[in-house]
């Protein structure tokens, strides 16, 4: 709160530090405005940069790690009373101080006797640690503030050329933006990477990569039947792999000649319509896919299956004679089929786009060779459109791999490895999803595994993405 | 026979000029009566009415949008693939109406091949660029025939010397020049009657269209050649006749040397002494 009144009342500094600046440079160049090297807007936004921009980043700084300053300062001095007790009532110790200083509501626990007195004393030293410490930040900001304008004003000249330094000012904002994207993905990679040398230690990488059991209950208590678990990653891999070849058994080929359909026979009304529909598809989030996958198709697949297994194999027959029912309604195909559905859109517009880029002398060569449509597409535009048309396949392979919604609801839990589409099967993202959903201890084979998981996961879809990207520029550069 | 013409001598000089027998009058290969032309509303085509050789070349010439290019067009009905353009009229070739209902475009354009502005070889090797109409319309019985189409094709073009040893490199990979020959080849392998080129140097450097224009002038032995062109050197080095447009109209059109020397026109006069266009 404080640090965003400190913000406002900046920002006004600046924009009258602005004000000033200008008008500096409107009397500088005394009625002679092209006299000046920079406009006087410019003059005014230098100025304004060093007044606003030093004291705003103190502000920011503040407000992102002065709390755990204040954290640190107050635990610099731990009371005698709290060293025999146990890490965790240290902690909570602490974090009772801290809520009780802020007004807070602090934990259950009472602390009496000593406790209580080194508590009292504690919550009055958190108060003045942040009174300091918001008095600390205000003043060096404000300093900053006057000390910018201060240096800067005195600087501005006929010759002056604020233009180009306000330009270096605008370039050290783009890279601070781009630098941000960069490092949460390096961060978020980075931290990928330790928590899977974690399960990694508890699990070799060879059993997890070539294991065929996938079992990752870990019991609470060592006692406890089945206490160790089983993490073979294969079925997984197995089981994504079945899914994804559905999906793209789909997507492929209705995508695809939606696609050519679209550039080369479809007529500008019927295009006109047919697009945008098309790209409605693709605005559907990807939990209606599932609950659509779970609650319609599967329910319909398996009535499907099960009848025509009923004419087929006449059983296995239950103890009343009665056909089993062995088609369950989370299978490997109902996920499959409408993961194909999700990425149709996908395939369609990206092979448009990229049909599209053929160029139309290549079109009306074939014509006035005396092709027909069917075979100018087959012959010319396929072929010179190919390259492309793979990158985009490859591009939804790594969608269709990454899917997590659709195959939670409908592939099933079950980790097995077979090729039979009417089974259930799970797959990496879903497995990602029930070992960290719920109540989970951090420190076990068990959820690490979900890193584990997620690293080959975000290894298999860079690489492919990387892959078709190449692909795709490569085929771009030969028409553009 | 030396022309006198009211343009400045060609800038370009081939290796063997080009004569301009008059030549024993050519009977009339497409005979076209009254072609009108409207995209959407807007009327491109005025009421042609022309009479094109057989084994000559017939130059179109004008101002750009004077509608020569959609003429030619008119002849493979390549129209038909513009959404919104209309042709009315009748252009017999052989005795028959192209635009009849019962004349397929897609046979019609085997007998009519045509040769676009830039070089267009299809994204296949050089061999299948020259193989493409003969493939799709069966005109080889097995590979052997297959391959001696393409090596006559190449020939006719006077490019089989350039490539005969890398058939299987792509056709992109050629110059400008070599790949405006090859697509020539293209268009010749499928043995048509008629060449339609549709400005074929405008996109090459003066030593590639000075062998375009010799091979233009070898191949009017065999087709019936229409160019459109926007130089008025070329339409006198390499056609026999040539028909001027102007603002979708044809003004003028009888043998090369008279359109030059003593054009019946005055707009006629005015273009190709550079006053309008």
């Amino acid at each position: 709160m404080t640090v965003l009144v400190a913000l406002a009342l900046l920002a006004a500094f600046s924009g009258g530090v602005f004000l000033l600046g200008r008008r500096r440079a409107v009397r500088l160049a005394g009625g002679a405005p092209a006299s000046l090297h920079s406009l006087p807007g410019y003059h005014g936004a230098w100025v304004a940069l060093w007044a606003g921009a030093p004291a705003a980043l103190i502000l920011f700084a503040f407000a992102v790690f002065g709390g755990r300053m204040e954290d640190a300062a107050l635990r610099a001095q731990a009371p005698a009373a709290i060293s025999q007790l146990s890490e965790q009532r240290q902690e909570v110790f602490w974090s009772d101080a801290r809520a009780e200083a802020r007004g807070e509501t602090s934990s259950e626990v009472r602390w009496e006797g000593d406790l209580g007195a080194a508590m009292a004393a504690k919550v009055s030293e958190a108060r003045q640690i942040t009174a300091y410490g918001r008095i600390a930040a205000l003043a060096l900001a404000g300093v900053l503030a006057l000390v910018g304008f201060l240096l800067a004003f005195p600087r501005l000249s006929k010759d002056f050329r604020a233009r180009n330094r306000v330009e270096g000012w605008t370039g050290v904002l783009l890279i601070a933006c781009s630098t941000v994207a960069v490092l949460t993905t390096l961060g978020i990679v980075l931290s990928l990477l330790w928590e899977s040398l974690r399960f990694f230690q508890a699990v070799s990488p060879l059993e997890f990569l070539l294991g065929t059991s996938w079992d990752p209950q870990i019991a609470m208590r060592a006692d406890q039947v089945a206490s160790s678990g089983a993490f073979g990653a294969v079925p997984l891999f197995a089981g994504t792999f079945l899914i994804m070849l559905i999906g793209m058994a789909v997507a492929a080929p209705v995508g695809l000649f939606s696609a050519i359909y679209l550039s080369e026979y479809a007529g500008p009304a019927m295009r006109a319509t047919v697009k945008p529909l098309l790209e409605v598809l693709a605005g559907v989030p990807t939990v209606v896919y599932g609950f659509f996958a779970a609650l319609t198709v599967g329910p319909t697949f398996r009535a499907f299956f099960n009848w025509i297994g009923s004419f087929l194999v006449g059983g296995p027959m239950d103890a009343l004679g009665q056909y089993l029912e062995t088609v369950q309604n989370q299978m490997a195909l109902t996920a499959g089929v409408v993961m194909g559905i999700m990425l149709i859109p996908f395939v369609s517009s990206l092979s448009d786009d990229i049909i599209n880029a053929v160029p139309q002398s290549l079109r009306d060569g074939s014509y006035a060779m005396g092709a027909t449509k069917s075979e100018t597409v087959k012959r010319v535009i396929l072929p010179a459109a190919l390259p492309g048309v793979v990158g985009a396949l490859m591009l939804a392979v790594s969608r269709a791999i990454g899917e997590t919604m659709i195959v939670t609801m409908a592939a099933g839990l079950q980790a097995k490895m077979t090729a039979n589409p009417l089974d259930t099967v799970t797959t990496v993202t879903v497995q990602i999803v029930t070992l960290l959903t719920g109540d989970q201890e951090f420190d076990s084979p068990k959820t690490l595994a979900a890193f584990g998981l997620g690293l080959t996961l975000f290894v298999v879809t860079l690489a492919l993405n990387v892959f078709a990207l190449a692909i795709v520029r490569k085929y771009r550069e030969q028409y553009d | 026979m030396v022309m006198t013409m009211t343009l400045k001598p060609p800038v370009i000089r081939t290796a063997a000029p080009h004569s301009h027998h008059p030549a024993t009058p050519q009977p009339t290969k497409i005979s076209v009566r009254d072609i009108n032309v409207f995209y959407g509303e807007k009327q491109a085509l005025n009421s042609i009415s022309v009479e094109i050789p057989g084994k000559a070349v017939t130059a179109f010439i004008g101002p750009s949008g004077c509608g020569k290019s959609t003429f030619l067009r008119c002849i493979n009905r390549m129209n038909d693939t513009i959404a919104g353009c209309r042709v009315e009229g009748q252009i017999v070739m052989d005795g028959q109406d192209i635009n009849d209902r019962s004349i397929d475009p897609v046979v019609l354009r085997a007998k009519v091949g045509m040769v676009f502005q830039k070089p267009n070889p299809f994204p296949k090797s050089i061999f299948e660029n020259v193989a493409y109409g003969p493939r799709i319309h069966g005109i080889a019985s097995n590979k052997q025939d297959l391959e001696g189409i393409v090596e006559a094709s190449l020939k006719k073009a006077g490019l089989w010397a350039e490539v005969s040893d890398r058939l299987n490199q792509p056709g992109t990979s050629l110059s400008g020049g070599q790949q405006q020959r090859l697509v020539i080849a293209r268009a010749i392998a499928v043995n048509p009657e008629v060449i339609l080129m549709d400005e074929p140097c405008s996109a090459l450097d003066p030593i590639a269209t000075a062998r375009v224009e010799e091979l233009i002038d070898e191949l009017r032995q065999q087709f019936c050649i229409v160019i459109v062109t926007h130089s008025m050197a070329q339409a006198a080095r390499v056609s026999q006749r040539t028909v001027f447009f102007h603002m979708g109209e044809l003004i003028e059109s009888g043998s090369t040397e008279e359109i030059f020397t003593n054009p019946r026109e005055p707009r006629t006069q005015d273009y190709i002494t550079g006053r309008i266009g």
